[in-house]
């Protein structure tokens, strides 16, 4: 028997309702989520496990976010679907003011064991209401997990561990990995949140990326290869924390470092990934660390104004060829 | 209405002077900068605080705002850990990290103060939520003030409670006050239960200065919150006799607004009460004298408490040090 390849959305779907079936405490709360979510990870879930866990809710981001906080401290474990990251700007009281610093605040007398799975990213002309990459904001709030996979079967793992975590998750999914398919792994199981991966391995430059950023970053790569550049491409998987520890070893090995994200690319994750290692690593380096991120602008509806200020593999290429000298 | 017994006037009484003396002393010390932040006192809305919680079982939840020093009190908060948490010591309920704006007891169903008005009244519904999935009966109450009905997640928080039939109980303390701007001028609507109505909530208005009509509307709603009827909102009509935070001089509110303050006075209106019904005058003197010692006692130990250790600053931001970013 062959195996089955699954695309994003459903490995999701999958994680979901194994943790589901695992944990009697896990509820997902979302707009939509019991009629199968707006991108159908969630359907046929409300069969499976029930109304009363798999519940819609109204248009309410800020209540529904509030709502799985209170329940998380309560000894629920909810996962809240915010349908675009994008509308996470109407829950951020909740998220930062309460969610994030609850632990804190209370001198750890309660913690918030939630996972927010969102939808980040550019593709298809959402238009610049329904394609940012916003999870620098929340990788700058303390007490707060920010994960972002690559791929499908990163997704099962880092899903199910950051349910299992008991800390808050932001689990941000880009839209373009949705129809990415892949096998599933026999005995694929939780991944460790905060460790990095290496996606591939490589001698003259490290290649530093997340989420769908990863795969342009191993096309770059392979392009690369051709002309005899060996690119060690490394998968952050979590935003925060960072693995800083991968990354030194990397860049200790290829002494040249480009960071790649969709993200703009001031104030971004890839600004303080070359902050750690211009302190962290700078005896190693041979040329400065390149940053390769979207032009300050928010996102055009167009499909040509949408190629034109999207980093993809060709900004990438440059840039290594840039620190390659 | 219930008659309660006279000890347990007596009790209210006592306890309403707590909550009084306790935010004198939160006053002075503020005065003295002896209290870091942004003090908020409940001076003259104690009745609130003591009539709901009476209602509440230890187990369940409850959660206030920025005015929340009455509300912990209320809920039987050990008196010592609250003011050292005001006063920002190791013994205080958060260990110094939360303070007046953030204070939390969770052994005791205290679930949270915050500071972000509104904030916190989804917070009640998924504590309340919670309780209905375990069906455990507990239930879940919420202080808030009149000044969060203009904020778009007390309508969403509303709507979803109502749709879901959620066990909480909604608690307005209408203090007149939304911070400096009184509610005239910032909403048409001059009643908050009225809100409650197209949600589809029982609501009512009392007067939210006498102890025993707070006590006895919130008996009648806490009974059929807990009984499944949904939720309920009580809009208590009171009067904040301090102004919004330590210091304000109160530019906004006129000599005779003052003035009249005192016939509101819920300590006043509960003693009256007593009086009634024969308590003796020297009687409600000593229990007043008794809290007043009882707090002197408190606060100087709370005073000479030790400070928190700042080697500990990091501890609790996430329950495990492996994703704390500046200690993995």
């Amino acid at each position: 028997m062959s195996a089955v390849e699954l695309n994003f959305i459903e490995i999701i779907r999958r994680a979901l309702d194994e943790e589901m079936s695992r944990d009697a405490a896990v509820y997902l709360i979302g707009e939509d989520v019991a009629a199968g979510g707006a991108f159908g990870a969630t359907r046929g879930l409300v069969d499976r496990h029930g109304p009363r866990r798999v519940r819609n809710t109204p248009i309410s981001e800020a209540a529904i976010t509030g709502l799985a906080t209170g329940a998380a401290i309560c000894g629920l474990h909810p996962v809240l679907e915010i349908m675009f990251i994008d509308f996470a700007t109407l829950a951020m009281d909740c998220l930062v003011n309460q969610t994030a610093k609850y632990r804190y605040m209370s001198g750890g007398q309660l913690s918030v064991p939630m996972v927010v799975r969102t939808q980040a990213g550019a593709a298809g002309g959402a238009a610049a209401q329904h394609s940012q990459s916003l999870e620098s904001w929340f990788v700058h709030v303390p007490g707060l997990v920010v994960v972002a996979p690559s791929s499908p079967v990163e997704a099962y793992g880092l899903l199910k561990s950051s349910i299992r975590l008991g800390d808050p998750v932001l689990f941000v999914e880009h839209k373009r990995l949705y129809g990415m398919k892949e096998e599933l792994p026999e005995g694929a199981g939780p991944l460790p949140i905060g460790k990095a991966r290496v996606a591939r391995s490589g001698t003259d430059v490290t290649l530093i990326a997340y989420s769908a950023m990863v795969r342009t970053a191993l096309e770059a790569a392979e392009n690369l290869a051709r002309s005899g550049i060996s690119v060690e491409v490394i998968d952050l998987r979590t935003l925060s924390p960072l693995d800083t520890e991968t990354l030194v070893q990397s860049v200790s090995r290829t002494h040249r470092a480009v960071i790649a994200q969709e993200a703009v690319e001031i104030g971004g994750v890839g600004a303080e990934v070359a902050a750690r290692l211009g302190s962290l690593a700078f005896g190693e380096l041979k040329a400065p660390i390149a940053r390769v991120g979207c032009p300050f602008a928010p996102i055009p509806f167009a499909p040509e104004l949408e190629a034109a200020l999207l980093p993809g593999a060709k900004q990438i290429e440059q840039a290594v060829r840039e620190v390659m000298g | 209405m219930a008659t309660l017994t006279l000890e347990t006037l007596k009790r209210f009484y006592e306890q309403l002077w707590r909550i009084r003396l306790f935010e004198g002393y939160v006053q002075r010390l503020t005065g003295q900068g002896e209290i870091p932040g942004f003090p908020h006192l409940s001076t003259g809305q104690e009745a609130v605080a003591v009539g709901v919680c009476a209602n509440l079982s230890r187990s369940d939840y409850l959660f206030s705002g920025h005015r929340a020093h009455g509300h912990v009190l209320a809920k039987g908060s050990d008196l010592y850990a609250t003011f050292a948490e005001v006063i920002g010591r190791q013994d205080g309920l958060c260990r110094g990290r939360g303070g007046s704006m953030h204070l939390v007891d969770a052994a005791n169903g205290f679930l949270g103060a915050t500071g972000v008005v509104a904030g916190n009244l989804p917070l009640a519904a998924g504590a309340a939520f919670a309780a209905m999935e375990r069906g455990d009966g507990r239930i879940a109450a919420v202080f808030f003030g009149d000044g969060a009905t203009g904020a778009g997640v007390f309508h969403e928080t509303l709507n979803l409670a109502s749709l879901w039939q959620l066990p909480v109980l909604f608690v307005c303390e209408n203090n007149g006050y939304a911070e400096f701007t009184s509610r005239e001028e910032h909403s048409k609507v001059a009643r908050v239960s009225a809100f409650a109505s197209p949600y589809g909530i029982p609501a009512r208005t009392i007067d939210g200065n006498d102890v025993l009509i707070v006590h006895e509307a919130a008996r009648e709603a806490v009974e059929r919150v807990r009984a499944g009827g949904g939720p309920r909102l009580l809009e208590c009509m009171t009067y904040r006799m301090a102004g919004h935070f330590v210091g304000d001089a109160q530019r906004y509110r006129s000599k005779e607004e003052m003035a009249a303050m005192k016939e509101k006075d819920p300590i006043e209106r509960l003693r009256r009460h007593l009086v009634d019904r024969g308590a003796a005058g020297s009687e409600l003197e000593e229990i007043a004298a008794r809290v007043k010692a009882e707090l002197d006692a408190t606060v100087e130990r709370a005073r000479r408490a030790p400070r928190p250790d700042p080697a500990g600053v990091l501890d609790w931001v996430y329950s495990a040090d492996s994703v704390h970013p500046g200690r993995g």
